[in-house]
């Protein structure tokens, strides 16, 4: 069974912290779901692993140090301090991740779509009011606005175009979040979902989804 | 930033902007690290790489005549891929900027991060 060690992030400070997010419950919640889906991540041969809003790195680059070489590994924060984070925390690992400073993908424009065979999604999910969303560096962390969703539905319309055929996109989601409303919304792009891993954490309700072209493949 | 990561950017996102890419690399500092070359890797990502945007970021960093003009036809000619691997995934552009090829927007690049963001006037 193959596993994913939690990354090594003992470089990063209460000073980093101040500006980029602390990994917490659910960012080892992904981890775990990510070390579950290793058998079928692997068997889908990837050569690129994208992740938006990496914050500390810890998510791709445990992906990173999982997969190997074989695999390219690309991140993009909206934060210069968490692509820099996430930068030495791969190299803390021995591997390479590649960041960019981007709303989201929008550095990309088109020329990630049908590239991606496995995004990675840990948004700002909590429930606030709308202006809080991206009101400073560590409010980007965790700001979600309208139904912790306002960052994850900027996302969303660009899922589909951005997967390869057999790519699967992982994404936390809290419960105030509406899961059903996430679905329904994934379906009508023909995207279909699966919650492979959940836990309750104090009031919050985390799990993780996969999200496929083809609902066979879940 | 490496170029297969100059590969999947584009300053399309700019107001007006129809293509946006390849976007120019103006690199004042460009390094080769080495990193270990795995074939199977080079061979899997070869078709997600648009190949005249690679000779393009090849030709503004130097490194032009180290790539075929064409993607490889027999991908298991490993000297080929070595070429390939090479210039996507060890010349390292550390600082400089990316140019949008319509509007010559500049994008700086520090400690080898590129930085993508725009202004609300420029979306």
């Amino acid at each position: 069974m193959s596993k994913i060690a939690t990354p090594d992030i003992s470089h990063l400070t209460a000073q980093d912290y101040e500006s980029i997010y602390e990994p917490a419950e659910d960012s080892f919640l992904m981890l775990d779901a990510l070390e579950n889906e290793l058998p079928l991540i692997m068997a889908m041969k990837p050569s690129l692993c994208v992740e938006v809003g990496p914050g500390s790195g810890v998510l791709i680059t445990g992906l990173a140090t999982a997969l190997g070489p074989a695999c390219s590994y690309i991140a993009a924060d909206v934060n210069m301090k968490a692509c820099m984070a996430t930068v030495a925390t791969a190299q803390k690992n021995a591997c390479s991740v590649e960041t960019f400073c981007s709303d989201l993908l929008s550095g990309c424009g088109r020329q990630l779509d049908g590239k991606v065979d496995v995004l990675i999604f840990n948004p700002p999910y909590v429930v606030t009011p709308p202006e809080e969303v991206a009101a400073g560096d560590l409010q980007h962390t965790w700001a979600g606005g309208r139904k912790g969703r306002q960052v994850l539905d900027r996302l969303m319309p660009e899922v589909p175009r951005l997967l390869t055929p057999q790519g699967r996109f992982y994404l936390l989601i809290e419960r105030e979040n509406d899961p059903e409303e996430i679905n329904a919304i994934f379906r009508s792009m023909e995207l279909f979902g699966k919650k492979i891993l959940e836990r309750k954490t104090g009031p919050e309700h985390l799990a993780i989804w996969v999200y496929t072209k083809l609902d066979r493949a879940l | 930033m490496k170029l297969i990561t100059h590969n999947m950017l584009s300053s399309k996102t700019i107001k007006g902007v129809v293509y946006g890419y390849p976007l120019i690399i103006r690199a004042s500092q460009v390094l080769t690290k080495d990193v270990d070359f795995n074939p199977e890797f080079i061979q899997r990502m070869i078709p997600k790489l648009d190949w005249s945007a690679l000779k393009f970021a090849a030709k503004c960093v130097g490194h032009e005549e180290d790539l075929p003009d064409e993607p490889p036809a027999n991908m298991a000619d490993e000297d080929v891929l070595k070429r390939i691997h090479h210039v996507v995934m060890e010349v390292d552009v550390v600082d400089g900027f990316l140019e949008c090829p319509e509007t010559k927007r500049q994008f700086p690049i520090t400690n080898g991060i590129p930085n993508m963001l725009l202004n609300e006037n420029d979306v």
